[in-house]
């Protein structure tokens, strides 16, 4: 959470300060109310379903963060509480039939809205799939994605109401069938 | 085509790709994608062109495989050529292979953002969705430079549809999170706030968040925003639950939205305007009556939604922490959930207990669930329930509970789980030692933890314990008595060894009128552990040893033949070998006399910062180890006096076999650890000798203050002295315009300056250095009554709130208008871990800022030098150097100090002249300088002449400082 970088250079007048430019610890900027840092969706057998990311991190981190995450909350027994501590930040998750959704906030967070986040975009994918199950969000990948855009965008409660998540899917949906879209033509030569 | 259908037709062929692992091997799996994607690799490769629909096929395959875990390191041009695809799917799958993959690459990059601008010029309002998302999602630099302009106007048209304001305000956010520097301020920062006041409450859910974002960074543009959300909240919370028909969930109305409104009100001090604050004292209220009343529905949903809006408001009420009122009801809410079937409440109730407890108005309420928390110490089946439980009562002790919390807590170490040992470990020996007021408790309970948790027990807390011993005599006789008695039994941990080793080597003696434990029992009951330690162990106790040759010359020739023994003389390790050779020697040739000098009682370590506390700050993360700054600053006032730390307080590791002993007849002292730039803050901190805040309330019942130290050196180190060490850096912004003002354990305040003619800006960064927020954050600049009339000050309010880590920034405008002597003073003042810090720090503003050089020949300058011959405008000075005469630097220390240096105008090359012009609003100052150094005598004569005595003067009080 500290990034310490120092934050101006001193200028050239400054040239009797060299002994003391330890003195020139400074902190970079931070902003420090972020909603949320990604969530990973991922089974009970650890397999990651889905992975949204909203802070930069490159792809190595993002594999080692899923791997401890999975890890840990696959540890957790029932009944113990949906929120841990872990590194600086703090997680988030409920597991619902055979997957997991796995928030990560910070500190300062809100964890019950969290939770509650999590829960909406459960029943936002609950009521786009009629009933959802973890092959519905494997198979259509593409529109667990599009759903949680509608609904959070980077990282902020973007559209709470389910009414209108689902009424800016659907037209899109709309507009892909007057696009005479053959959806299930994807898979056909897959293999 | 149904959603059902699709899913059929499409789960039928895919089930066999993605599950291919499952009673298959891992290898089939890789290698059927293998193929897959050399396949693909080939199409995109191929010479006939693919038309779009295959490869938006293509790309959705390779995002398909890319989620299920494999690599991807090809078909972003591909993606990229989906977005300008006029085919709506075909653009979406290309956003979202582009959100997902690609890390801004920059060749890529401009192509994207070359479709992003096609998209939002679209006016299509399904298009410019899409290139929004994908802005936020990828959120780089380069978009950032791209798209910071155009944002904010398609934000606040008139004309924009609903949605994609949403996703405007949040694309802004991120960008602006991301690059806030490209992100311009401008007129639409006003009409931001009135979204607040929007009839569509997702425009509304979304623009708060941009808005409490852009509030804690340029309060000031956003302040109308505060009776705005007040407003708004007030409508929320007073609705009914079907007002807000889809927003509101769960019978809660806007629970989201509520949650975001609070955090923005959190930005701000509590509201000044008497109606507003009316306002929402009573959603405040309404709010915590809710919380009272009956659920609306039993599901779970209903009471989560319901109380993250309660918590919300309450961290609320803590961060105003100005209605204790309100403070007792959050913290009797509070009590009732530490008691609640939920376990997420618990948890909660325990965390948000830790801020309240740190508050003055609700300290004590908190103490009375002290026997519930310890009950949930004991029962709660979680560990991270359990953590918090730990954390709160650390936060919740003081003098009245400490003896009963650290019983629970020991107690609770003998069960806990392993995580969290070393901490409780550290938290008891910063309890015990806080608040000891009996030093045998203080002992008891430290071997108590190595007795229960050796293993978890740092080096830090036995090095304390033992500097504790040496440092009080009332206890050294009962450690000694303790750690004797504690060595009995049959399988005592290493680290008591360690600490018995160390102590009855000082002061066996104090026991040894006991026959119970003589002197030869005692070196007996040491020895018959020897074997079973380790070398650094063995290492410490041959110190002992050497010493007990000198406390108890009747055993001297026991210890000489285990001495003088093959398991030591010839031990295989190195430094066993040496001190058993040595020690062996010296108990031989030296006369009783040369023993009892070189095996001096060790003298009392120089007390300064507990290592302890470094090592938790260390450990813990942010927000957690509010409470210890206060221990922290209450010791630092009197003893951070001592200049350096003892090998043993040294926070590095020291080497296996350090000696603790100290057996160089002098004590012990390192040299100062070079502070390093580039090590970690926290290190820092603790290693350098950075001068002591000025208002650190000295508590002058302070557990340390033994006699030695009370010593005439630790008086000077009181506020008076800190003040001078102030005044020095003082000095140096004399010559110069940027750098650390003043720099404590909390805070490091940075200046950045600039003047032409008689005007002036300053920018004051506020660094804060600790993991903990600072509330209340209140700088002020101010100007005596003399100085008043001399120089206009302007300063913008900063944030109330400077989260740990964070900086934030004060822009100083300054107007000379006459000149004038004094400085300005800088009154910080700021709420921190519960405890109030104010204090004060000399405003480098000074005459010559205002200097305008002048350049003239050699001519022009002594005809002038001679008008301003009157004795009254000519100051001079006669002073010894306090730097190195180096001739460069007195250069640019003139060239600094504002006027021009005149090159070859005084005969004598060695002197230096200089010219230059006061400004200020009324007149302006013409003034000379002279400086004429004296190599043999380390001696400088400084003259300045001036057209008024009071400017002559005060130049050459500033300048003599510099050299």
């Amino acid at each position: 959470m500290s990034v310490l970088l120092p934050i101006w250079f001193f200028s050239e007048r400054d040239l009797f300060e060299t002994q003391r430019l330890r003195l020139m610890l400074f902190f970079f900027p931070l902003l420090s109310i972020q909603q949320m840092q990604f969530m990973l969706l991922f089974s009970r057998q650890g397999k990651l379903r889905l992975q949204k990311w909203y802070v930069p991190l490159s792809d190595k981190e993002k594999k080692k963060i899923t791997r401890e995450l999975v890890q840990t909350v696959l540890a957790r027994k029932p009944k113990m509480c949906s929120f841990l501590e872990w590194r600086d930040l703090k997680i988030v998750y409920k597991r619902y039939a055979s997957l997991y959704f796995c928030c990560a906030i910070e500190d300062q967070d809100n964890e019950l809205i969290t939770l509650e986040i999590i829960h909406r975009y459960v029943e936002l994918l609950d009521k786009y799939f009629g009933s959802v199950c973890e092959l519905d969000i494997i198979f259509n990948f593409e529109k667990a994605y599009f759903i949680l855009d509608e609904f959070l965008l980077g990282g902020e409660v973007q559209e709470t109401s389910k009414k209108n998540v689902l009424k800016a899917i659907e037209q899109a949906d709309l507009l892909q069938e007057s696009q005479n879209e053959d959806w299930g033509g994807l898979s056909e030569d897959i293999l | 085509m149904s959603v059902s259908v699709q899913r059929e037709r499409r789960s039928r062929n895919l089930l066999l790709l993605s599950l291919g692992g499952r009673g298959k091997s891992k290898e089939a799996e890789i290698k059927r994608i293998n193929k897959e994607l050399a396949n693909i690799r080939s199409k995109f490769k191929g010479d006939k062109a693919l038309d779009g629909y295959s490869k938006k096929k293509y790309v959705c395959k390779l995002l398909f495989i890319f989620l299920l875990g494999h690599d991807i390191d090809f078909g972003h041009m591909e993606a990229v050529n989906l977005l300008s695809s006029n085919r709506y799917t075909e653009k979406q799958i290309g956003y979202l292979f582009i959100s997902v993959l690609v890390n801004s690459n920059s060749e890529l990059i401009r192509l994207i953002n070359n479709a992003i601008k096609n998209d939002l010029a679209s006016r299509n309002p399904t298009f410019m969705g899409l290139a929004l998302h994908c802005i936020a999602n990828v959120g780089s630099r380069e978009m950032a430079e791209a798209f910071a302009g155009e944002i904010p106007k398609i934000l606040v048209a008139g004309d924009t549809m609903d949605s994609v304001k949403q996703s405007a305000a949040l694309c802004l956010l991120r960008l602006y999170r991301t690059s806030p520097d490209l992100v311009p301020m401008g007129d639409w920062t006003s009409r931001v706030v009135h979204l607040l006041n929007d009839q569509h409450l997702g425009v509304v859910t979304a623009a708060t968040s941009l808005i409490t974002t852009l509030a804690q960074k340029n309060p000031e543009e956003f302040k109308t925003s505060v009776s705005l959300a007040v407003s708004r909240l007030s409508r929320i919370v007073t609705s009914a639950s079907t007002d807000l028909q889809d927003y509101t969930y769960y019978f809660v109305p806007a629970p989201w939205l509520s949650v975001k409104l609070l955090r923005l009100l959190q930005c701000y001090p509590p509201p000044e305007d008497p109606a507003v604050r009316g306002r929402l004292t009573e959603c405040l209220e309404t709010i915590l009556n809710k919380a009272q009343e009956p659920p609306k529905s039993k599901k779970v949903q209903h009471s989560n939604a319901k109380n993250a809006v309660l918590f919300e408001a309450i961290s609320l009420i803590i961060h105003h922490d100005s209605e204790p009122n309100l403070l007792v009801r959050a913290c009797n809410q509070l009590g009732q959930f530490l008691q609640h079937r939920e376990t997420n409440l618990r948890y909660l109730a325990l965390e948000s207990m830790c801020t309240l407890a740190s508050s003055e108005f609700s300290h004590e309420a908190v103490k009375t669930h002290i026997e519930t928390v310890i009950n949930a110490l004991k029962t709660e089946r979680d560990v991270s329930v359990r953590q918090r439980a730990v954390d709160l009562l650390y936060a919740m002790c003081d003098r009245s509970n400490a003896q009963q919390i650290v019983a629970e807590m020991l107690n609770y170490l003998e069960t806990a789980d392993y995580s969290i040992r070393e901490e409780i470990v550290l938290k008891v020996a910063i309890l015990a030692e806080k608040y000891a007021v009996d030093y045998t408790w203080y002992v008891d309970t430290i071997l108590n933890l190595i007795r229960i948790a050796g293993d978890y027990v740092s080096e830090e807390v036995w090095y304390r314990v033992i500097q504790i011993v040496i440092n009080r005599d009332d206890v050294q006789g009962y450690a000694a008595k303790t750690v004797f008695e504690a060595l009995q039994a049959p399988a005592c941990h290493e680290n008591l060894v360690k600490v018995g080793g160390y102590i009855l080597g000082e002061f066996g003696n104090l026991i040894a009128g006991d026959p119970r434990s003589s002197p030869l029992i005692q070196f007996n009951l040491l020895h018959s552990k020897f074997h079973l330690c380790s070398v650094p162990t063995r290492a410490l106790l041959l110190s002992t040893y050497i010493k007990f040759v000198n406390l108890f010359p009747e055993i001297k020739t026991t210890i000489q033949d285990v001495l003088r023994s093959d398991s030591q003389l010839k031990n295989a390790d190195v430094e066993l070998q040496q001190r058993a050779v040595e020690y062996l020697r010296l108990s031989t040739i030296a006369s009783t006399d040369i023993l009892a000098t070189v095996l001096e009682e060790m003298p009392p370590f120089p007390e300064r910062e507990s290592s302890i506390l470094a090592k938790l700050k260390k450990k813990k993360g942010p927000g957690t180890v509010t409470d210890l700054e206060e221990i922290k600053r209450e010791r630092s006032s009197d003893m951070n006096g001592s200049a350096e730390p003892a090998c043993a307080t040294d926070g590095s590791t020291p080497s296996p076999s350090a000696d603790l002993l100290g057996l160089s007849a002098a004590p012990v002292t390192n040299p100062a650890p070079p502070s390093s730039t580039n090590g970690s803050l926290l290190v820092d901190v603790f290693s350098d000798t950075a001068p002591a805040v000025a208002p650190l309330a000295p508590g002058s019942d302070d557990n340390f203050a033994s006699p030695d130290l009370a010593s005439s050196e630790v008086v000077s180190e009181e506020p008076a002295d800190t003040v001078h060490d102030a005044d020095e850096l003082f000095h140096k912004f004399v010559c110069k315009n940027n750098g650390v003002l003043f720099e404590n354990q909390l805070l490091q305040i940075g200046l950045k300056s600039e003047f032409r003619q008689n005007l002036g800006r300053m920018f004051i960064f506020y660094g804060n250095k600790t993991s903990t927020q600072f509330l209340n954050f209140t700088p002020t600049v101010i100007c005596s009554d003399d100085l008043q009339p001399s120089l206009n000050l302007q300063t913008k309010p900063v944030d109330p709130t400077v989260d740990g880590g964070a900086q934030v920034q004060q822009v100083v405008n300054i107007e000379c208008v006459s000149d004038f002597m004094e400085a300005p003073v800088l009154n910080i003042q700021f709420r921190y871990g519960g405890t109030f810090q104010n204090l004060s720090v000399k405003l480098p503003i000074t005459l010559n800022k205002f200097f305008q050089p002048t350049e003239m020949s050699s001519q022009d300058f002594f005809q002038r030098w001679k008008q301003l011959s009157n004795p009254k405008q000519e100051v001079q000075n006669i002073f010894k150097a306090k730097h190195p005469m180096d001739a460069e630097i007195t250069k640019a220390k003139i060239i600094g100090f504002g006027s021009a240096l005149l090159e070859e105008v005084d005969p004598n090359p060695a002197n230096f002249v200089g010219a230059g012009i006061i400004h200020t609003k009324t007149t302006q100052i013409g003034c000379l300088l002279r400086l004429e150094p004296n190599l043999q005598a380390q001696m400088y004569r400084l003259t300045l002449r001036t057209s008024k005595e009071a400017v002559s003067q005060r130049l050459c009080e500033l300048l003599s400082e510099q050299f």
